[in-house]
Parts: structure tokens; sequence; C-alpha cells
């Protein structure tokens, strides 16, 4: 029986240059936050803090945009390409996004490491965030751009193959994976407004010296436009790879096709007018803006707690296929040795923590207890770098045999590679929200102070600081074995059938659900209804306040700087 | 469409969570008065600070009986009173914060307390506290800022009210 690559071969090789960018990306990323990891913790310092917010800014885009983005790359060409059961309608276009968004990728790539050697004059220290008036070199901007521009090509390629689809299948309800691409990508369109406009309009010809001077409340309010929404694009993959195929792979089928399409259709319409409860603690925006932000972000729990249901769901159903029984006996009979399966539980239930913490993120008014501490990085190493970084490493063990027709090398290391990310993240990941409660703030290079010293309600910082580092230890070495493993299976021989890749019909299917579910037309037109409701008010007052283009002139991330500033300082 | 019993009955406790989580907030302020950053603190020209009748000369300002307003100047890397010099109020008394940043966007965080606001630059955040208990607090810039941003601290003192000299901390 053939498998994904025997039939699509084409699609095979683009799904395979997204992945090993991707991986390429985690494996960088990776060994950066392993060097974070022990700075800050004062175990090992290899180079000085000013570095620290090179390989801080690097960790940040590396593994936040470019290894998640690459993947889902990859992982919706395929979806799009199995569940309409044909190729993609031009396969010239969509290696021109595939070649527009890597070369992106390696000229921001560029200008972040550049940071290293100052002789370059090419810096870029300004974190994922790019926080104006903090000013990178013009290529981080225009790399940025470019990347953006090809996920945009990427996603007009699938519309063009879902009309192909539909021209031959005038009646069919558009397949659930096709349909979860879909959404996706309007949230998509939808979310990348803000970082388009505050790119290509505000920062690059500012970064130019077109412009001289910049609403720093404005870029920041666009920014977080984007900066929420992009969560939830990190997350949609997982999210397709729980509900399409991590109910087989439990031995089972999904529990509700109907379900999972409200699911998408509520992260469509809820993600983007949200991104203001990033600012709770901003100047400018007045409470009620922020309120408004915060009661979407509320109902944005919704989607993830039926998510929660029915893959719990599913998987029970798997076990008792398999013969488990009993209240909770059932979880005995699920495939632990799976590492795909065994994966992707462990981020689910890791998600479910994150799920928690970010309740409290959410939470407007005791957001301010832990705002810009540690905590919110321990917060978002359970979603984005466990929830979905574990599920697309767990997910890659059954869909990258399916690419290259070749059997996984070995599956008790992918098994003790998912289970030392679990260990190592419970260790850092709780260690970091306990620091944050006592007030250690994130993204410093030496979180250590002249003038105080942080208490903590129960253990010591010295403790926080060992898990911490054990803790992105682990991970690394977690990461280390991936990379074997995904290398060691590229040269196994090619077999007939590399892993079973059928995924069979859910228990409900759509046939009863309303198709007014389908109607993609009516949910984006409410999509951009809402983003306009909460996001015109408090942009007309941040321009009315300072103008489009401000009054902030550019205060460039460079080392000359800081030796200047630093010289300010002691003066 | 067809929804299982217990999907219904878990669907309907997620929103009982959801509208209580809101519900919580929504008390929180307007019955228990707990107050957050908001746009009334107006705009500056961050270019022109040291023209401001206040961030001029920024410090502690008493505003009435036991009410104080503290303006300070965040830049890179330092909190304009509260690093060189610590900004010091007297117990018991009630204290505006006026912040702002003189160049990139900073935080300003009392270390273990929500105390706790963005410092961007044209943008003046303002927030009240009162202070309870004789003791010194760390503050710290939470907002990446530079590549010295780690050595940016400060110290706010909170002293016996006999031990207060009101001309201290540039007032």
């Amino acid at each position: 029986m053939a498998t994904f690559v025997d039939r699509y071969p084409e699609e095979a090789s683009v799904v395979k240059a997204c992945l090993t960018v991707a991986f390429v990306s985690l494996g960088i990323g990776a060994f950066f936050g392993l060097v974070q990891a022990l700075h800050r913790t004062g175990v090992v310092r290899l180079f000085s803090s000013v570095d620290y917010y090179t390989v801080l800014t690097a960790h940040g885009v590396l593994l936040a945009l470019v290894f998640t983005i690459f993947f889902l790359l990859g992982l919706f060409t395929w979806a799009i390409t199995r569940s309409l059961e044909r190729p993609l309608p031009n396969i010239r276009l969509t290696w021109a996004w595939v070649g527009l968004a890597q070369a992106g990728t390696v000229a921001t790539a560029a200008a972040i490491l550049a940071g290293f050697v100052p002789d370059i004059g090419v810096s870029a220290d300004v974190l994922f965030t790019f926080y104006a008036p903090m000013k990178a070199h013009p290529l981080f901007y225009a790399g940025l751009a470019m990347f953006i521009v090809g996920t945009w090509l990427a996603g007009a390629d699938w519309f063009l193959a879902y009309r192909e689809w539909r021209k031959d299948n005038p009646d069919e309800r558009i397949p659930l994976q096709t349909f979860m691409v879909l959404t996706t990508m309007l949230m998509w369109y939808l979310a990348t407004i803000g970082v388009a406009v505050e790119v290509v309009v505000f920062l690059l010809p500012w970064s130019f010296g077109i412009v001289e001077t910049v609403n720093p409340l404005l870029t920041r309010t666009l920014f977080w436009f984007f900066g929420h929404p992009v969560v939830y694009f990190w997350l949609m993959p997982a999210y397709l790879m729980w509900y399409t195929i991590l109910p087989k792979l439990a031995g089972g089928r999904l529990f509700s096709d109907p379900l999972a399409r409200v699911v998408f259709v509520l992260f469509l319409l809820l993600s983007t007018p949200v991104g203001i409860h990033h600012q709770y603690l901003d100047p400018g925006i007045a409470e009620g803006f922020k309120f408004i932000a915060m009661t979407n972000t509320m109902f944005l729990l919704l989607p993830s707690l039926l998510t929660a249901f029915t893959v719990v769901a599913s998987m029970e159903h798997g076990a008792r296929q398999r013969g488990g029984e009993g209240r909770l006996r059932w979880l005995g009979a699920l495939p632990w040795r799976d590492p795909a399966f065994t994966g992707m539980a462990l981020a689910g239930l890791m998600f479910a923590a994150g799920g928690f913490s970010g309740m409290i993120n959410a939470g407007m008014n005791i957001n301010y207890l832990i705002h810009n501490t540690l905590w919110v990085p321990g917060h978002f190493h359970l979603t984005v770098g466990t929830a979905v970084a574990l599920t697309m490493m767990a997910g890659s063990y059954w869909l990258v045999p399916q690419l290259t027709g070749r059997k996984l090398y070995s599956r008790p290391i992918g098994l003790a590679q998912v289970v030392l990310w679990f260990v190592g993240m419970v260790f850092m990941s709780n260690a970091m929200h306990r620091a944050g409660l006592a007030g250690v703030p994130r993204r410093t290079a030496e979180p250590q102070y002249n003038s105080f010293d942080f208490t903590t309600t129960m253990g010591s910082i010295e403790e926080l600081q060992l898990q911490i580092a054990v803790g992105g230890t682990l991970l690394f070495v977690s990461v280390v074995l991936f990379s074997f493993n995904m290398l060691a299976s590229a040269i196994e021989d090619p077999v007939e059938t590399p892993v079973d890749d059928r995924l069979p019909a859910p228990l409900s299917g759509a046939d009863g659900s309303p198709r007014v579910l389908d109607n993609l037309r009516l949910w984006t037109a409410i999509a951009v209804v809402l983003v306009v409701l909460a996001y015109t008010l408090p942009l007309a007052s941040i321009v009315q306040d300072a103008g489009l283009f401000g009054n902030v002139p550019g205060v460039p991330m460079l080392i000359g700087n800081f030796v200047e500033s630093l010289a300010g300082v002691i003066a | 469409m067809e929804i299982h019993a217990y999907e219904k009955l878990w669907l309907g406790a997620a929103l009982l969570l959801i509208v209580g989580f809101i519900g919580t907030v929504a008390f929180g302020a307007v019955g228990a008065g707990v107050d957050m950053i908001d746009d009334d603190g107006g705009t500056v020209d961050p270019g022109a600070l040291d023209q401001h009748p206040k961030f001029g000369d920024p410090g502690v300002y008493q505003s009435g009986p036991n009410e104080y307003d503290v303006y300070v100047v965040a830049q890179q890397f330092q909190f304009q009173p509260g690093t060189a010099e610590a900004i010091e109020v007297p117990v018991d008394s009630t204290v505006t914060f006026h912040v702002t940043s003189a160049d990139v966007i900073h935080g300003f965080e009392v270390v273990g307390t929500n105390a706790n606001t963005m410092a961007i630059p044209g943008q003046v955040s303002t927030f009240t506290v009162e202070t309870d208990e004789v003791r010194d607090h760390g503050i710290v810039c939470n907002e990446y800022c530079g590549s010295a941003h780690h050595a940016m601290e400060g110290t706010v003192k909170v002293v016996p009210d006999d031990e207060f000299n009101a001309t201290d901390g540039g007032a």
C-alpha cells in the first residue's frame, strides 16, 4: 500500500522542505534556549550579558516564528492535499511561497545573528516583539515582511486548491482538515493586517530614515493586534493533529466532526479582537477598551475547553476499542509505547496546566501581579513551548515516514524524547511560574540586583534557579534526541508501508450538522466586524494622542549605543 | 446536530466559568475599587521632559494631608528618582505614581506587589497605592530596554512619618 510520498511526490517534497527549515530552527533555537537557561540562573555564563539579548532574540524568533510556522506550512500542505485527495493546482506557485518565506527567514536570522559581531554594524537585538522606538537594522523588518507575504501566498495556494475541488464537488461538505486549514488562514489574513501595517507603513520607512519618528504606543498596539492571534496560528496545527490524528493513534475515531468545526469557527471569530489584553498595563488605552478585550479573551476559553472534552472523549473511545474498561482503568489500554501518541497526550495535559495560568494572565486585575515577570514565559512554555512544540515533534514521528517512505529509526528513542520534554518542562515551567510570583522579571540576563533580594513564599530562589537550569538542560537533550532520530530516519531503506496512514471517519460526521458552519464568508464578515468594534476607538485615540508617526525618534540597538548609555549612567 | 449529553453539561459549565471570571473582574473594578492603568495620565512631549512642570524635576510632591504624588522618569538604564536616590514616601499615606519614559519602552515594577506599569514615551501612567508598612521595596524595569536592561533597578523606601523629609527626592 502506497503512502503520501507515492501518491503526491511533488507535494511531499514541499512538505519536507518546510519541515527541514522548521527542524533546523528548532535545533538552533533550542541550543540558544539552553544557553539562556544556564546564563540567567548563573550556572554557566559563556559570554557577556549584552549578548544575552542577541541570543534571546534569536531564540524567540527561531522557535516562536520560524519553527512553528514552517511546521504549519508543511502540515497544512499535507492536510490540504490528502483531505482534498488531489495535488496542488500550481506547484510553481507552491515553490514560490516556500522560497519567499525561506528567503525572508534567512534575512531576518542574518540581521539578528550579525549582532554577535559588532564590526559588521548590523544588529537586531529587539526581541521578537520588536517594540519601537528600539530600532533594528532594515534587513530585520524586510525579512519579516517577506516571510509574512510568503505565508499569505501559501494561504492563497490552499484556497485555489479548495476552489478547484469545489468545482468538481459542488454539494459536498468541506473535508474537515481542509476546513481547519481554511478557517485558520482566514484568521491569519485578518491578524497579519496589524503587523503588515506596523512593519511596512511605520517601521521599515523609519529604519531606512525616510520617516524620523514613531508613535510607540501605536506600533505596540498594532503588534499585539497580530501578536495574540499569532499564538492561535501556532496552536491550530496542534489542534488539527489532536482532532484528526490523535484519535486514530489512540485506536479510535474523532468524537464529533461538527463540534470540531464550531471550535475552529470560534477561533476565527475571537482570536484577533483580544490583543489589547497584552496591554492591560499600558497607559493611553482606556479601561473600557481593555475590558472589551478581556471579555473576548475569556470567551476564547470556550473553544479550548470544548477541545479538552473532545480530545479526552476520543481517547477514551480509542481505549475502549482496544479493550480498555472501568472508569479510569481504560487509560492503561492506550498505546503508551507509541511516541506519537504519548507525546501528543502529554502535550494536551500540559496545555490544560497552561490554560489555568493563562486564565490568571487574562484576569485584568490579577494580571498586575505577574505582568512581565518570569511567570509569563513560564506560561507560554506550556502552551507554545509544549502544547504546540511537543505535539509537532510527536506528530512528526507519524507524519515524516509518509513523506520519506522510510520507517522511523527508533520508537524507543522517540518515546524517551517526548517523556524527557515533559519532565524537563515540568521543572522549568513550574519554577518560572513561582519565580514570577516572587517578582523576578522576564527578558533579563541577570535577575539579581544590588538594592534588594527576591523573597519566595516557599522554597528559595536558588532552588528555583536550579530547577530552571536542570529543566532547560533536559529540554535541550530532548531536542538533540529528536534531531538525531529524524536524521537517522532519513537514511533508512525505503519500504512499502512505513506507517499506517489511514484516518478513520468521525463517530458523528459532518452530515448532520447545519450547513451554515461551512459558510466561510459569513464567519469572516463577523470576525471583521468584531475586530472593527474592538480596535477602531482605541486606535483612534492613540493616533489622536501623538499623531500617526508620533514624536519619538528611534533608539538603535547597537553595542556602540550601549557604551554611550552606560557612560551616561556612570556620569 | 447531535451533541452528547455530557458535552452539553461540559459546555454549560464552561460558559458558567467564563461568565464567572468576567463577573469577578467587573466586581473588582466597580465594587471593590481595584484601580487599573487607564488613559487618564494624559500625554507629554518625550523630547521636552525637562520643561515639564513636574517631570522636569521628578520626585515626591505632597498634594494633601497624607497624600503624595511621585513623578518618575524611566530612561536607559535608570529610574529618576529611584536608582541614584531612593523614592521615599511616608507610611500610612496615599501615593499616586506618575511614570513616563524619556527614550524606549520600560517597565516599572515594585517587586512582589501589583504596583506594576509600562512606561511608554509620550504617555503617562498613573496608579495609586496605599503604604501600610515601613519597609524597603525593590523596583525593576521589567521590559527589555537595551543592552544593560538587567542593571536597571531602584528602591522605594516607606519610612515612618517622623523620618519623612519632604525635601528629599526632589520636592
